[in-house]
């Protein structure tokens, strides 16, 4: 090989970072930017992509120590096959979402300068690309500080709105208390490796040799988890996804969603399966428990959202909450020994990492072509686009279909893997974690169903029936950069779908040196075209055959109905003979959910009021209804008013210190220097 | 694939797309019986079938390719399912293709489409049927799983095929869990299908129809496709049922006079089970839309038992 991954990788990150002030300096003639910033990101996440395949492929560990950074203290890149699959997932969607944007920020011109969202854009990228290559703490945080500083200027970009600010300060606090989560494990780690005695523990390669106690690494777990559990929004963290996901421009939310995420799963994987390695079996049950609440209570508040981007929001922290099901089993596996399992679960959630990332970028890059469109979030308003923007509806809903868990796109192998994982479980040793089992079986059972009800509702209320609104807007197609973008991932989609083994083949290296079993020895001993996870009795399943089925069933009854077709003719709909129909009358986004809404009801607070403006001369025949529904996430009057109650408490009591006079700081000065004479001294 | 499992494939799909309706004309003759009605000829649901496909067609001005499309979706998903669904033998070449967990599958990809196609044309009607058939379908659908699950691992296989060679080689014993999940699966069944309690078929009424108010819209061969597909799905879900909880009399590998003793082994079962879906029918009345949530809860709690107590008890 001529040029390894690593220099790929590397060389990716220099040239987005070499963008950023090109991009500023460039700000005087939008357009030429936007195609500029546009080919040469797009450039540079392929270049990603193909370090993170070929890092895979080749299975190899390439590390390279930058002369940078604090004195004694360099920083470490590393490319093995876990960072390599990541890479290659962000690196995918950052290309399509490239291509999106070069369509998708013309829409700006004339309105607002994009310069700011291309600095950021194209920093954001280099910043989640150096988090996955980071080998050691300090690099690792900067690059994670970095990627978030970035994403809370893109969240902030159309900062005129106070809804917006609201929501990117949210983001901001929220991902700093995680960060600071982070840090702390990562000083726990370092701590332990060099017993507390020298900066050197601060490589992750000083904390894989360090013999950690299993307090400490407790300690560690807890702390890296509650960390990456605010990045991901995870539930209860997940107060500031909603906010900041649909406030942000639709490129920008495609990657927070689709990729931003993905993360801290990553990190999730890396200090438990790579850096702490050894761990009981409460653990995996933690993060399997949180997976299911996120993935039930995700889906439930998703189901009861009008915003198209909004909703798209809780469906993340609803498939957040599948891949780490995914890692939960497999942790517990892990340390239960039970290592084929382990590395099906494993397996299960990279799968679903990498579909969601496909089909959760497609579905922001459609809801952002529909925005670009109708300048309207609210589904409410919306309908029947199906007639003006053909494709966008098509792709959109090949994404529906795909995280819907229907066969035969992605979505549903993934899925369908992790069943197989829970219907494997009776082998576990531990009787209290086999009770959890049946649960979580019925729970992920649950999600899925409830996901289909919400993406019939997603698409149905915007893309069929009629427009709803009063102005109807003229609405037109996304131009063939946004399309192609789109079709990129709608066609990932069904790829990853119909041909499952392949991919398993390719990303086997992972659970091999993570977890010690390779699972495509069984998966894939049928050929490319059966996927059978442990052996052919127990479960196969084969995406190719499903999808010709489909395609030859329908072709077949499509023949031979149109031999001798009988005519079609057009006509208006039937009213029931009232002739007084109109758009008004469709079923909407709010109508549709009800009966979820009252099933499921008291997940949520819920205020419904209905009042009847009566007529003048008749009480008995009201004018006019009004109807008003709010429906809130309880987890922020649980939590987060509390907290925020009582840090202003605080502060009023920590301002009351400021007198403005100086004598009184002058006592306080006094104080300190006493108190530290006694104590210290 | 040998000759004779290629000849099993299509026997089935034969089978599929013939007895349907005959079963489906079995239970309303029951059923018109059992209320003292004098009854259609048993083959009724033919012609009515022929005559839709002999129809013109009128669709609404506003349809887009998505009403369009699920007829025939939801028809090939239909005769899909029954080249997986052991009906006749074992013996099936495309049962690898696909477990029971992918058959939920088969089954929420039409639903998904019949729902859309429903909320395309923009009546009230459309999308009120869309709405209520999605719900029912979120508690259905997993405890349908749950109840297959707990079949799966008492046959330690998510494959039909492989269950029921298990349960034929003597290795499945009686468990508590499987009448839990035997349970649940009479009432998913029944919710599936569209049957009474759940759903009447029989049924226009707009404050009552479920699945009847989606298809409102369809006509003419699209209405034929849909109708024998409804036809094909409660033939499939006694299949899936008999295939899971009862398999005597389904063919092994071996030759062509099995089959043939499959075939009416497979005939008597489908009467036997036409008369007690009509004892149920005629049993009980429909349910309020509300009252379901009862209904399902109780198919989904039963099913989560008969797994956990496969749990506890192994």
């Amino acid at each position: 090989m001529i040029v390894s991954p690593i220099e790929i990788a590397s060389s990716s990150v220099v040239l987005l970072m070499l963008l950023v002030p090109a991009a500023a300096l460039l700000g005087r003639n939008q357009r030429l930017l936007i195609a500029i910033c546009s080919v040469f990101a797009s450039a540079a996440s392929f270049m990603g992509t193909v370090a993170g395949v070929m890092a895979v492929g080749s299975a190899s560990v390439e590390r390279v120590v930058l002369l940078l950074g604090l004195p004694s203290l360099p920083f470490h890149l590393r490319l093995d096959p876990l960072a390599g699959f990541f890479l290659t997932v962000i690196g995918l969607l950052s290309l399509f979402v490239s291509i999106y944007s070069a369509g998708y920020l013309r829409g700006f011109l004339g309105h607002r300068p994009v310069t700011r969202l291309v600095v950021f854009y194209n920093l954001f990228i280099a910043g989640m690309f150096m988090v996955v290559l980071a080998d050691d703490a300090l690099f690792f945080l900067i690059s994670w500080e970095a990627m978030a500083a970035a994403s809370y200027f893109l969240v902030m970009f159309e900062d005129e709105s106070q809804e917006n600010r609201r929501a990117a300060f949210l983001y901001l606090v929220i991902a700093h208390v995680g960060a600071m989560a982070i840090l702390l494990s990562f000083g726990v780690m370092a701590g332990i490796a060099t017993g507390f005695e020298s900066f050197g523990g601060y490589t992750f390669d000083a904390m894989r040799q360090a013999k950690i106690p299993l307090e400490w690494a407790t300690v560690a777990f807890l702390l890296a988890f509650f960390g990456f559990a605010a990045k991901a929004g995870v539930v209860p963290l997940h107060v500031w996804l909603p906010e900041a996901h649909p406030v942000a421009p639709s490129n920008v939310s495609a990657l927070m969603s689709g990729v931003m995420l993905k993360t801290a799963i990553y990190g999730i994987v890396r200090i438990t399966f790579d850096l702490l390695k050894v761990f009981p079996w409460w653990w995996g049950a933690i993060v399997l428990v949180l997976g299911l609440v996120s993935a039930v209570m995700g889906v439930l508040y998703a189901l009861m959202q009008h915003d198209l981007k909004r909703l798209l929001a809780y469906h993340s922290v609803e498939n957040i909450g599948i891949i780490l099901i995914g890692i939960g089993l497999a942790m517990i596996f892990t340390s239960s020994h039970l290592t084929v399992l382990a590395s099906l679960a494993l397996i299960a959630g990279l799968y679903h990492t990498m579909n969601h990332a496909m089909f959760k970028g497609l579905l922001f890059m459609g809801a952002g072509a529909v925005l670009h469109a109708t300048h309207e979030r609210n589904m409410e308003e919306m309908g029947g686009l199906i007639h003006r923007m053909p494709w966008t509806a098509a792709l959109f809903l090949v994404g529906c279909v795909s995280i819907s868990a229907l066969p035969p796109f992605n979505g549903f192998v993934s899925e369908w893997l992790i069943f197989q994982a829970f219907l494997l479980s009776p082998s576990l040793p531990i009787p209290l974690v086999k009770l959890l089992m049946p649960l979580g079986a019925a729970l992920l059972a649950l999600t899925g169903a409830l996901a289909a009800a919400c993406f019939v509702k997603a698409f149905g209320v915007t893309f069929l029936g009629h427009w709803r609104g009063h102005p109807r807007p003229r609405v037109q197609e996304a131009d063939w950069l946004m399309r192609s973008g789109m079709l990129m991932g709608a066609i990932v989609c069904l790829l990853l779908g119909i041909l499952p083994t392949l991919f398993i083949e390719w990303m086997d290296i992972v659970p091999e040196q993570l977890i010690g079993y390779k699972l495509s020895t069984s998966a894939g001993a049928f050929g490319w075209m059966w996927l059978t996870p442990l052996s052919e009795e127990r479960a196969s399943y084969s995406g190719p055959v499903v999808f010709c089925g489909f395609i030859l069933i329908f072709a077949a009854a499509y023949l031979i109905l149109h031999v001798k077709a009988g005519k079609i003719r057009r006509g208006p709909i039937w009213d029931c003979g009232f002739e007084k129909i109109n758009e008004r009358m469709q079923y909407n986004a709010t109508s549709f959910s009800m009966p979820i809404r009252r099933i499921f009801g008291f997940l949520f607070r819920v205020k419904e009021e209905v009042t009847l403006a009566p007529q003048s001369a008749h009480g008995a025949f009201p004018r006019r209804l009004h109807y008003r529904l709010r429906v809130k996430d309880r987890f922020w009057n649980w939590i987060y008013r509390p907290i925020v109650e009582v840090s202003f408490w605080a502060s009023r009591r920590v301002g009351g210190l400021q007198r403005g006079r100086i004598q009184a700081y002058l006592i306080y000065s006094f104080i300190t220097i006493i108190i530290l004479l006694v104590f210290v001294g | 694939m040998t000759l004779h499992s290629f000849f099993v494939e299509v026997m089935q799909v034969v089978t599929l797309l013939g007895l349907a309706p005959l079963f489906i004309g079995w239970v309303r003759m029951l059923k018109c019986w059992s209320q003292g009605r004098s009854s259609a000829s048993i083959f009724q649901p033919y012609w009515d079938l022929a005559k839709l496909f002999s129809k013109d067609m009128i669709i609404a001005e506003n349809a887009s390719w998505i009403f369009r499309f699920t007829p025939y979706l939801v028809f090939g998903t239909a005769v899909l399912a029954g080249g997986i669904i052991p009906i006749l033998s074992v013996d099936l070449p495309l049962a690898p293709t696909a477990d029971v967990i992918v058959l939920v599958g088969l089954f929420a990809i039409s639903r998904f489409f019949t729902a859309l196609a429903g909320m395309d044309i923009g009546t009230a009607f459309g999308g009120m049927g869309s709405s209520r058939e999605m719900t029912i379908a979120s508690l259905a659908e997993p405890a349908m799983l749950m109840s297959i699950f707990t079949v799966s691992l008492a046959n330690r296989s998510t494959s039909l095929s492989h269950i029921v060679q298990v349960i034929f080689s003597g290795q499945s014993v009686v468990r508590p869990s499987l009448a839990f999940a035997f349970l649940a699966f009479i009432l998913i069944a029944l919710t599936e299908t569209g049957r009474i309690p759940v759903d009447n078929p029989a049924t226009h009424l707009e404050l009552t129809m479920i699945h009847e108010a989606m298809i409102l819209e369809y006509s003419g061969r699209h209405l034929a496709l849909i109708e024998w597909a409804g036809m094909m799905k409660l033939f499939l879900f006694v299949m899936l049922g008999i295939a899971s909880f009862a398999p005597w009399g389904i063919a092994g590998t071996e030759g062509f006079v099995e089959i043939i003793g499959a075939f009416f082994v497979m005939v008597l079962k489908l009467g036997i089970v036409g008369i007690a879906l009509i004892l149920i029918e005629t049993g009980l009345a429909k349910m309020r839309l509300f009252r379901l949530t009862e209904f399902l809860g109780v198919a989904f709690l039963m099913a989560t038992l008969g797994m956990l107590a496969f749990y506890i008890l192994e």
